[in-house]
């Protein structure tokens, strides 16, 4: 009897655990998918980047007066490519006793970079195409930094090929799956196949037309192009108008696709942006390599980082960041550089031979004072961004083409992403960085950069990923962190009469030793512009100083 | 409850067990034929350790002495899990376990020893009910009528319609009926009647869970796509691992791209290495790039001048596997256990990065350029960088694709390897389970014509190797483009290629 009561005591209670285990693996089973998929939406990061609390306090002087004084021989304002590359001239041609000052924490201005555990990755510019004709300069560059390993018996440049942007290069994702390249191709109609071809043909003609004075009609650096009105009447209408002139602006597809390509190059589209700059940006590069299209483009991991880190390599000592120069005046044949130095929290005074401003020219308005006191305000309007990395801990899925460089989604408000490991040449990366670019061009900029300062970091978050997950509906549970940076000013905007007109040629011009190298000063914030002003603005000094 | 319903169910259950016994039996024999091959030998030898162990049982049933319900119940719920579970176990460890078979005989014995008490445990519950005649002709009867339902059932519906694996959680789920059924109608007899209950009930749902997600555990879904028996299936971060055999057959999948077939890989892989490593004289240090599987590195080792092999692959599964299992080492000729060999897991193109060594001989085995990630590797870039671990009178040899079927991809190799500053030689053979397929060996400088052949090559001989690299006017050389990282003309070639041909 006793016996009994307890084997049965003993089969109850474990007739009761199976139950209950039963209901609890059941319960864990359906709720496990919820659990993982809840818990995996959980990513790091924030906003990282377009801190403006020093560029402000310099805006509202709120800076200390100098401490001491120093002499040098030129001061270098900026460490953004312009001042790289001009420190680097001053360099190669044996002139060394020159600073750069950076306001940012490290060098490199649109071109910085990041670098996590997956890989580097660029937070601006992220490729230079390969050299054209007129780009003297950046050739030089490519030569001497082993971009260009040599030239075949055609005398065509042979490109390093691991520098070249590998293939698959471009996809655009429309009409639910990718397609290869850009320019839409799924589903025109034969009307818009034949405004295509048409747009195409002329800007095939562009690119070999040349002006009365027999230079190229678009080139690059842009002061290399022909000044024949035939083609700068073109600044003075919008890009807009000019597809409209042509009857290529009821084309959707083809409107949308020189809209991406303006906003890309501009950070605004065809609506805002001159039909000059519009049009450079198809006619201008006619390169000619042994090993790669025309249309080829060199690019890193770090994006132009990877310059920043060759230009800067041999003279990086001469680089001082976290400084905000707040003043710059002549006296006598010298000129004085007043900065706030915010690792000690001190202002310093530079009394220097002769300065190279290469900052953005707004900034130049406040600072240098003789065009504060005597030169009209130019008025470069300025385009902000928002650019975000996302690590993925692995690759985003999707329909049709396989992974590219770059990534477009049709009628997308933001440029689509860059994949920071598509130049790695491990066979399989398993996990990867995207780059997403968005220039925020709804508003007028002053508007937009308010709406930019004021968005919280989730918001940025839910606005990126529901983009994204257009083409990528998974993306949400691959992101492991997501870091967002603002860029207040981030390029000069070419607006209808900008690079043509006469502000653009007054801000050219020097102001006694301080002399002007920046993208700013075409209206185009392209690496070959600003390298080009760099060198150039060197050279000129040097010449002013010692005029032999 | 009737004795006589109980007489019957009783006899019904002797029925049920004999079908799950031969099942198991037969699924035993025909997973071992799959994944060991020589299915004689394999069936032979399962079915006498099988008939063995039910000896066995028989034998042990004597020293039960009391309980023989309990005891039968107990046994029909231990057949239903370890026999119901079997097949499933088998194919998820075949890849685990270093002695595959021993194992097999293992499980084989145990199912064995427990079918062996079935019968006899059954014959004492009845022998009350029944006259000893009536019994012994009853219960065998039903026993072997079970056995022939069984040997129908097993090669005309199940092995077609359910697989191996689920055929046995389902019979092992019949077994388990049949204790619960036994308990239910015996309860009188049964002591601790609840908790074997509960634990056959358990083991129940266990089995039946067990059929429904078995599709996952040997990857059913797959099975459609290979015309084989899938033998060993992963997923590794790198790629998709598949394993077939059938009858003497054994064949390496990734990502569902034929490698190798046991049956002629011999052909391959010897003229992959031995037209270009036998023309060099005392070859010393050999780099093989790809070729996890140890096959070209069994081909290298046949000659004794070479002191050094490195076996570069990006999958340590692969090179584990093919380290490890039996039959795989088998196949191999346990090359990669060689102290001669070193292998390094790593990716191709960015170990030639960091390598500083030099190699006399480079065996360049990867998969087809069937996707951008792997046309890179046959790229101007990659062979410049394979020119920093050459000596300079070395050679190596490069798959590249059927120039029957891609020709121009296969011509696309051809003409980015002399882009690149290579002399070549392309050749090609036929190898049944692929057909025609091209190699090309690349060096700086022309090399010696005379060749020292190993001893025991089953394909290569003089003869052979001069007609290989000759090409009849349909594969001949033909106007491409290089292959370029910027333009992976390559791939792009292939794609069009592979498309277009109809097996």
């Amino acid at each position: 009897m006793k016996r009994s009561a307890k084997s049965t005591a003993r089969a109850t209670l474990s007739r009761r655990a199976f139950v209950a285990g039963t209901a609890a693996t059941v319960g864990l089973l359906c709720a496990a998918p919820y659990i993982s998929k809840r818990s995996r939406r959980r990513f790091t990061g924030g906003i990282v980047g377009g801190n403006s609390t020093l560029g402000h306090a310099l805006r509202d002087g709120q800076l200390p007066p100098p401490a001491q004084t120093a002499d040098v021989g030129i001061v270098i304002v900026g460490g953004g490519i312009s001042g790289l590359s001009a420190a680097r001239q001053l360099w190669r041609r044996g002139f060394k006793d020159f600073v750069v000052l950076e306001l940012e924490n490290r060098p490199g201005g649109n071109a910085i970079s990041g670098r996590n555990e997956v890989s580097a990755f660029p937070w601006a510019a992220h490729y230079v195409p390969i050299a054209s004709s007129d780009t003297v300069e950046v050739t030089k560059l490519f030569e001497e930094l082993g971009v260009i390993r040599g030239h075949d018996d055609a005398g065509r440049p042979i490109y390093h090929e691991e520098y070249l942007c590998a293939d698959p290069m471009e996809r655009l994702f429309t009409h639910g799956r990718w397609q290869e390249g850009i320019v839409p191709q799924v589903g025109l109609s034969a009307a818009e196949q034949e405004v295509q071809d048409s747009f195409f043909a002329e800007m095939r003609r562009l690119k070999d037309a040349r002006g009365k004075d027999g230079r190229r009609a678009f080139a690059i650096p842009l002061d290399a192009s022909s000044q024949d009105e035939e083609f700068r009447r073109l600044d003075k209408i919008t890009m807009a108008d000019y597809l409209r002139e042509n009857g290529w602006f009821d084309a959707a597809t083809l409107r949308w696709y020189v809209d991406y390509c303006c906003r890309d190059d501009y950070g605004a589209g065809i609506d805002k942006v001159s039909a000059w700059a519009g049009v450079h940006y198809f006619a201008s590069r006619n390169a000619v390599a042994a090993n790669a299209a025309g249309d080829a483009v060199v690019t890193w991991p770090e994006g132009n980082g990877w310059f920043v880190e060759q230009l800067q390599a041999p003279f990086a000592s001469h680089i001082h960041n976290s400084c905000a120069v707040w003043n710059i005046e002549p006296e006598g044949p010298r000129v004085l550089v007043d900065y706030y130095d915010a690792a000690n929290k001190q202002s310093y005074r530079l009394r220097a031979q002769g300065v190279v401003w290469a900052g953005p020219q707004f900034v130049a308005q406040r600072v240098i004072r003789p065009l504060r006191e005597q030169r009209a305000n130019p008025g470069v309007v300025y385009s902000p961004w928002m650019v975000a990395n996302l690590t993925l801990d692995a690759l985003p899925a999707g329909r049709g083409m396989d992974l590219a460089w770059d990534n477009v989604i049709y009628d997308s408000p933001s440029l689509g992403y860059v994949v920071a490991t598509h130049q790695n040449l491990q066979t399989v990366p398993r996990r990867t960085v995207l780059t997403y670019y968005q220039p925020l061009d709804e508003d007028e900029p002053a508007v937009a950069r308010q709406k930019a300062w004021s968005r919280s970091y989730h918001e940025w978050c839910e606005m990126i990923l529901s983009d994204l997950a257009k083409a990528h509906p998974d993306i949400g549970d691959r992101v492991t962190n997501l870091d967002v940076w603002l860029w207040g000013h981030a390029m000069a905007r070419p607006v209808p009469g900008f690079i043509w007109g006469a502000a653009r040629a007054e801000m050219r011009q020097p102001c006694g030793n301080v002399v002007f190298a920046h993208s700013d000063l075409s209206g185009l914030s392209i690496f070959e512009e600003a390298y080009t002003h760099g060198v150039r603005a060197a050279d000129a000094l040097l010449h002013t100083l010692s005029p032999t | 409850m009737s004795d006589r319903r109980i007489k019957y169910l009783l006899l019904g259950s002797v029925f049920v067990i004999a079908t799950c016994g031969l099942i198991y039996e037969l699924i035993a024999g025909t997973l071992a034929s799959y994944l060991l091959g020589d299915s004689v030998t394999q069936f032979s030898t399962i079915i006498g350790t099988y008939l063995f162990a039910m000896g066995i049982g028989s034998y042990l049933s004597k020293f039960i002495a009391r309980h023989e319900v309990t005891v039968f119940i107990q046994v029909e719920i231990l057949v239903g899990l370890i026999g119901g579970c079997s097949a499933g176990l088998l194919f998820v460890l075949f890849a685990e376990v270093h002695s595959f078979r021993v194992l097999l005989y293992s499980v084989v014995t145990i199912i064995g020893v427990l079918v062996g008490l079935e019968i006899p445990l059954l014959l004492r519950i009845l022998k009350d009910r029944l006259e000893f005649k009536e019994l012994v002709s009853q219960v065998f009867t039903f026993d072997y009528i079970g056995a022939l339902l069984a040997s129908l059932l097993f090669p005309l519906v199940l092995v077609p319609r359910l697989g191996l694996v689920r055929s046995s959680f389902l019979f092992g789920a019949l077994n388990v009926l049949v204790a619960l059924a036994t308990l239910r109608l015996l309860k009188r007899f049964v002591g601790r009647a609840r908790s074997l209950q509960a634990a056959g009930s358990m083991i129940l749902v266990g089995l039946i869970l067990g059929f429904a997600f078995s599709d996952r555990l040997t990857a059913w879904a797959e099975k459609s796509a290979y015309v084989d028996n899938i033998i060993f299936a992963r997923s590794t971060p790198y790629q998709r691992i598949v394993l077939t055999r059938d009858a003497n057959d054994l064949r390496l999948y990734l990502n569902a791209n034929l490698q190798f077939s046991s049956r002629d890989e011999y052909r391959y892989h010897e003229a992959l290495v031995h037209p270009g490593l036998a023309r060099l004289a005392e070859p010393r240090d050999v780099l093989v790039l790809g070729g996890g599987d140890g096959l070209a590195v069994r081909e290298v080792l046949k000659y004794p001048s070479v002191t050094n092999v490195v076996l570069v692959d990006l999958d340590p599964e692969i090179t584990t596997l093919f380290a490890t299992q039996e039959l795989l080492v088998r196949l191999n000729e346990g090359a990669l256990r060689s102290p001669r060999v070193r292998v390094v897991n790593a990716d191709a193109f960015t170990w030639l990065q960091a390598n500083t060594n030099r190699f006399d001989f480079v065996v360049v085995d990867f998969p087809d350029p069937s996707n951008f990630s792997l046309g890179k590797l046959y790229t101007t870039a990659f062979y410049a960088r394979l020119q920093t671990a050459l000596r300079p009178h070395a050679a190596f040899a490069v798959q590249c694709t059927s120039p029957w079927v891609a020709r121009k991809s296969f011509w696309c190799v051809d003409e980015t390897l002399r882009v690149s500053g290579f002399r070549t030689e392309p050749y090609h053979l036929y190898v049944p389970s692929f057909g025609e397929w091209g190699f090309i060996l690349a060096s700086f400088e022309p090399l010696p014509q005379s060749l020292k052949l190993p001893d025991g090559l089953k394909f290569v001989s003089e003869a052979s190797t001069r007609d290989m690299f000759h090409f009849p006017p349909d594969m001949g050389p033909i106007k491409v483009e290089p292959n370029r990282l910027n333009n992976q003309m390559l791939v792009r070639y292939f794609e069009a290629e592979w498309a277009n041909y109809v097996h």
